[in-house]
């Protein structure tokens, strides 16, 4: 940072004015940001901020409606990757773009090779890289199937290839949701040399304390504007909480004070691995007593998915324990996602489209999706289509789902009155545990607030309910308890009461603030 | 998050519509070439499907098995599975029906031998579909391979129980004896001749009736049933499927087995019906056509009878032609082959179009909509 | 000695029956490690079969037959590409679609054009002064050495008379395999089958690698083709492919996707058919086994080998997918 005092430093990017939108959704507004060159650029925000969004339309692989891209001063039109390249700029995705079965030399060299005989352009690569590995400490095995390495190994070949391509200014996103502590701080090494070599990196995260750890500057986003521009060193880990979550208006809800009673869902000590190996959900314990809504806050991905299908049975338990209504789930007793609904649990799923429903349904078939064995729909051989269709009917009325026609296909509803499709399917069937995710998910305004008063109804009326939301308001304002997951652990507990936006905020970062852990001293205590 | 909307009509009727017209005018151009008049071509095969009762008997005869294989695809279509093994299905469903006819036939009567004949090619059609079925299912095997494979498989068997098992001795040919005729399904013309209708000869024969009576079954089982529910929720939205507590492995052999047991059928139109006789390759590429069938009756018994009425019309058309222009009879696989291309291969590539001519022609915006965006 | 003979029958025989399998798996390669779904094989090799029979019959030449078959089916093949890159269409209906335009085209325009209900002439007429029919090869000194025991079986019966086809199919193998792993072109082509996005995003074109890629699998298939009817029949059979498009697929995937592999399967596929042709079945310990077995073992294997039961066949990540940019 000694170069600025004299000069106004050079800026290695600069967009003025970036502009997108898809289809209704207005992703990036007007979008302004200036990265110095040789700094590491931080850029925070919560899920579906349009982090993502701006940092593609960089590389190439969207094109800006509006705006300017900047490069060392002169305005570059990137209208795809190979121009983005050639700029000088490299991307790491979050999702890493490897060939699985292919060694790191061959996918550093795709793509930049240097002629139709493939054995020059390894050499070279070779040599290149073992240089640059030594350099940066980025040692990867060259040889061996992408597949067989780890996922810090793999972010290091994607780091190489774009370095290879010569690049200057360098793009991580997301880099360190799928990295231990170890690589973490490994990472955060090679980026400060980096640094030092004169490279540029822009590190697209969610997690504050990295952002204080490696950044120089930072920019905050929130829903699709860019809404801060600050010094790492003169801001603070509560501030960025603050900017990043923002002062939300608190959506009203009327309630009033719960009255739980006993625990109608116990999880306790609850772990679950994906197919790949990663460990999703670990040692989680919670409860929930009939009559109090049970928030679950946290940036998406951190384990509240896995959760939640655990839960409904479409995800087997593995290790440890769920106890629903005084059955008992576990390993050796699974249950299917319709033997979960017989003992009265009912889900809403967090996306609608990918399970909740059937685009292809007309809304009353989609209306008994998961009940559509019970006896009261079906005769001996036929569905009882006609019952269905006046029950859904009636549902639709008094659930006010519009336009109100059983027979419309479920695409061709809006996305706030095909949740409250399922909704009304949902607690229609007078379940006692309740599973909620993500309730308001693409809903319009309106929609919300019903939404929002049938959840309290629900508590009201005794039952328990688990509500899964990154809406941290949402959170707020409807839960009694709230717990905060962090890379597929519950990182702790806050009541209603004491919880606002900022504690929130760090939690979500893994960062315990004193209070709550005063907080949960007491409750032990 | 909804787009402005194109109504369903678009999608139902004229996007297919257009399809098939591009597949027309391409046929168009090859009856040109051929020199032939194409709308002469036309009117030549209608009089030669449709004239008398000769033509119109074999068109409902072709239609029959069109039907049959044509529903076989549709079931496995709804679960989201191409099974492109009708052909070996409908040949080992005319194992079934060869079986019982050869050896129940001329002991009991038809009334009590037709219930079973058509349970057993059912069922070994079914059979047939079961492995691959199963494969899918199970362990992950995809299933348009597999099912091609037991085509070639399926041939390789009946050509060995043709020759060492069903071929009667001294015979040259290689084919079964023919079944007893107690055992044949009754010929429309035998039957329309009892209550005094003169009609001329032609193989169409009572299957049809049970090529209707399937068709009305398959929309029952797919729009009616719990099972049939499951298994469009499998084949449209799989992770939804899951969710909803559904056997995603059993959904798959379930369609799979009611999709073999309609090519199973097909055997009762041909062999039972008709040649009364198990032959070498006796389907033919019926099997086959079935996808065209299915395809453009975009997958619904009812527009699967008229899909099936139409190529049964080119069949019979078709042969026609041969007379009267000296063209070789296969153009209609020509025709068939276009339909493929037209209205499954090339599907997307007039929706676009489409849509953006109706929303800058026809669409006004309403206030639900500008409410939504 | 006997067993020698028949031996080498058998084994000449196999390369006659695998050169076709052997051009259609390969072919068949270039389609399926970009990601696209290829059960037009048949359809390509008919068409071609028949292009290169009329043109070799018109022009008198088997060379311009081998031109205009391997251009038809390189027409079909963007044909494929169209429908399933540019369109997104399905890759196996717009298979079918191939083989059964193919299957109709073909007997259509075989008719209208010779009148010999779908033949064409035969490629071989001293009659009519025609000769457009390759000729086998036939090495030097092969008649000479070929009554010398074992050497001369070997050189003069399996080694030379071939047509020149056959060897091109021999050394197309490792020519394929040399482009798929040792070019540029190969790298970014199997990268295409695996991960279409990593491909973007290195600024390579999906579409472009799709289209070159079924280009030349259009050619191969091609080569199929004609070797089916310019070279081994002499003339064009309606549906003369007779199921090796599938038989080639099979292959592909007994052979995991690889060159050599394709090839071992392709041989061995080659073996059982030669063995079904020759005889009426074989016996095995005092069994005999139905010719219609061994003519279904390549398909029962697949099948087998698809289940997982013998190793595990795995196939290109992205294949069946249409690659469409997607938002998050």
């Amino acid at each position: 940072m000694t170069a600025q005092t004299d000069v106004a430093a050079q800026m290695a990017i600069e967009l003025r004015g970036i502009d997108k939108r898809f289809g209704p959704v207005h992703a990036n507004k007007y979008i302004d940001l200036k990265v110095e060159q040789g700094t590491i650029h931080g850029i925070v925000g919560e899920n579906g901020a349009g982090k993502s969004t701006l940092m593609s339309i960089i590389y190439g692989f969207y094109e800006a409606d509006e705006g300017d891209i900047l490069i060392d001063g002169q305005v570059t039109k990137i209208s795809d990757s190979k121009i983005a390249i050639a700029s000088g700029i490299g991307m790491v995705h979050q999702h890493f773009m490897l060939i699985q079965n292919m060694t790191a030399l061959e996918n550093v060299v795709l793509g930049a090779e240097r002629g139709i005989m493939l054995n020059d352009s390894m050499k070279h690569a070779r040599e290149v890289l073992e240089r640059l590995s030594k350099e940066y400490s980025l040692e990867v095995p060259l040889d061996t199937p992408v597949e067989q390495l780890s996922v810090g190994l793999q972010q290091r070949i994607e780091i190489l290839k774009a370095l290879y391509r010569g690049a200057k200014i360098l793009i991580l996103d997301e880099p360190t949701g799928v990295l231990t502590p170890q690589e973490t701080e490994h990472l955060f090494k090679v980026l400060a040399s980096l640094k030092e070599q004169g490279t540029t990196v822009i590190m697209i995260t969610h997690k504050l304390q990295e952002i204080m750890a490696a950044t120089d500057n930072v920019s905050v986003m929130r829903r699709g504007e860019m809404v801060a521009h600050v010094k790492t060193s003169e801001t603070s880990r509560e501030q960025l909480a603050e900017l990043m979550v923002g002062r939300k208006v608190l959506l009203r809800v009327e309630k009033g004070e719960a009255a739980p009673k006993d625990a109608l869902l116990e999880v306790s000590n609850l772990s679950w691995t994906a197919p790949d190996g990663v460990l999703k959900l670990d040692d989680v314990n919670l409860n929930v007593r009939a009559g109090e809504i049970v928030g679950i806050a946290g940036v998406s991905g951190n384990g509240q998915s896995e959760l939640l299908d655990v839960l409904s049975g479409i995800k087997q338990v593995q290790k440890g324990e769920v106890k629903v209504n005084g059955h008992v789930i576990d390993k050796s007793h699974p249950l299917t996602p319709s033997e979960v609904r017989a003992i009265k649990v009912g889900h809403i799923p967090e996306d609608r489209h990918r399970m909740g429903l059937v685009n292809s349904f007309a809304a009353d078939e989609a209306f008994i999706l998961g009940y559509h064995r019970l006896p009261q729909y079906n005769g001996k051989v036929f569905s009882l289509r006609n019952e269905i269709t006046k029950d859904c009917a009636e549902k639709m009325e008094k659930w006010d789902v519009r336009p109100q026609d059983p027979n419309l296909k479920t695409a061709n509803f809006s996305g706030g009155n095909q949740q409250k499709l399922v909704i009304a399917r949902e607690m229609e069937q007078d379940p006692d545990v309740l599973l909620v995710g993500q309730p308001t998910r693409g809903v319009d305004i309106g929609a919300i607030e019903s939404i929002h008063n049938r959840i309290i109804d629900m508590r009201d009326a005794g039952k328990a309910v688990l509500l899964v939301s990154v809406e941290l308001e949402e959170i707020m304002s409807l839960a009694d308890r709230i717990l905060v997951m962090f890379d597929g652990k519950v990182v702790g507990e806050v009541p209603a009461s004491v919880a606002n936006e900022q504690i929130l905020g760090l939690m979500m970062a893994n960062i315990v603030p004193d209070e709550v852990k005063a907080l949960q001293k007491e409750a032990q205590a | 998050m909804s787009q402005p909307r194109v109504p369903g009509w678009i999608y139902v009727v004229v996007i297919p519509l257009v399809n098939i017209l591009l597949a027309s005018l391409a046929a168009g151009l090859l009856f040109w070439y051929l020199d032939i008049n194409p709308l002469q071509a036309v009117a030549t095969m209608a009089y030669g499907a449709f004239g008398d009762s000769y033509g119109l008997g074999y068109t409902l005869y072709y239609t029959t098995s069109f039907i049959f294989t044509g529903l076989a695809v549709a079931v496995a279509f709804h679960c989201g599975l191409f099974n492109i093994g009708g052909e070996g299905q409908a040949y080992i469903g005319a194992l079934g029906v060869g079986i019982v006819c050869l050896t129940l036939g001329g002991k009991i009567p038809l009334l009590l031998l037709l219930p079973i004949s058509i349970i057993a090619a059912g069922a070994f059609g079914a059979l047939w579909a079961l492995i691959p079925a199963w494969l899918q299912a199970y362990r992950g095997s995809h299933i348009v391979i597999t099912t091609i494979m037991f085509n070639f498989i399926a041939s390789a068997l009946m050509g060995y129980l043709l020759i060492e098992v069903f071929k009667p001795p001294g015979s040259m040919s290689v084919e079964s004896a023919i079944f007893p005729e107690s055992s044949w399904i009754p010929k429309v013309h035998d039957v329309a001749a009892l209550v005094g209708l003169d009609l001329q000869r032609s193989p169409l024969n009572l299957s049809i009736v049970w090529a209707l009576l399937s068709a009305v079954g398959v929309y029952y089982f797919v729009w009616q049933t719990r099972w049939g529910y499951e298994i469009r929720a499998t084949g449209q939205n799989s992770g939804a499927a899951e969710y909803a507590g559904i056997h995603l492995g059993k959904t798959v052999v379930l369609a799979m087995l009611v999709s073999g047991m309609l090519a199973g059928f097909f055997a009762l139109n041909v062999v039972q019906g008709e040649a009364h006789q198990i032959k070498l390759s006796l389907v033919n590429g019926m099997g086959f056509t079935g996808i065209a069938v299915a395809l453009m009756g975009r997958n619904h018994p009812f527009g699967i009878v008229l899909a099936s009425l139409l190529f049964g019309f080119l069949y019979q058309g078709g042969g026609e032609l041969q007379f009267e222009f000296g063209v070789d009879p296969r153009i209609i696989v020509v025709l068939q082959g276009l339909v493929i291309l037209f209205s499954g291969a090339l599907e997307k590539m007039m929706k676009h179009p489409i849509e953006r001519l109706y929303l800058k022609y026809f669409y006004r915006p309403t206030t639900t909509d500008a409410a939504e965006a | 000695m006997e067993a020698f003979n028949s031996l080498i029958l058998i084994l000449d025989a196999t390369l006659r029956v695998a050169t076709p399998l052997i051009f259609a798996a390969l072919a068949g390669m270039f389609s399926e490690r970009t990601g696209i779904v290829n059960i037009a094989l048949e359809g390509k090799i008919l068409a071609s079969a028949f292009a290169g029979a009329a043109a070799a019959y018109v022009t008198n030449s088997p060379w311009m037959g081998l031109l205009a078959g391997v251009m038809v089916s390189v027409v079909f093949a963007w044909m494929h590409a169209f429908a399933t890159v540019t369109h997104n269409g399905d890759h196996v209906v717009s298979g079918m679609a191939i083989n059964i335009l193919a299957a109709g085209l073909t007997a259509a325009l075989g008719n209208f054009w010779f009148r010999q209900g779908g033949n064409t002439p035969n490629l071989v007429d001293p009659f009519n002064d025609i000769d457009a029919r390759f000729t086998p090869i036939t090495f030097p000194f092969a008649d000479q050495i070929a009554d010398v025991p074992i050497i001369g079986g070997i050189y003069s019966e399996l080694l030379s008379g071939h047509f020149l086809l056959v060897y091109i199919a021999l050394l197309a193998v490792p020519v394929c395999w040399f482009v798929m792993f040792r070019t540029r072109f190969g790298l970014r082509m199997r990268a295409v089958g695996e991960n279409p996005s990593a491909v973007d995003t290195a600024g390579i074109s999906v579409t472009g690698m799709r289209y070159l890629s079924l280009t030349i699998c259009g050619v191969l298939a091609g080569l199929a083709g004609v070797y089916l009817s310019v070279a081994v029949t002499a003339q064009f059979l309606p549906n003369m492919s007779a199921g090796k498009g599938y038989m080639a697929l099979a292959a592909l995937i007994f052979g995991k996707w690889h060159p050599r592999g394709a090839l071992l399967a392709c041989l061995m596929f080659g073996v059982l058919q030669a063995i079904a042709d020759r005889s009426q079945g074989a016996s095995l310990g005092g069994f005999s086994i139905p010719v219609q077995a061994i003519e279904a073992l390549p398909y029962i294997l697949t099948v087998i080998l698809l289940a997982g039961f013998i190793g595990k066949s795995i196939p290109p990540k992205a294949i069946g997918k249409p690659y469409v940019k997607e938002r998050e």
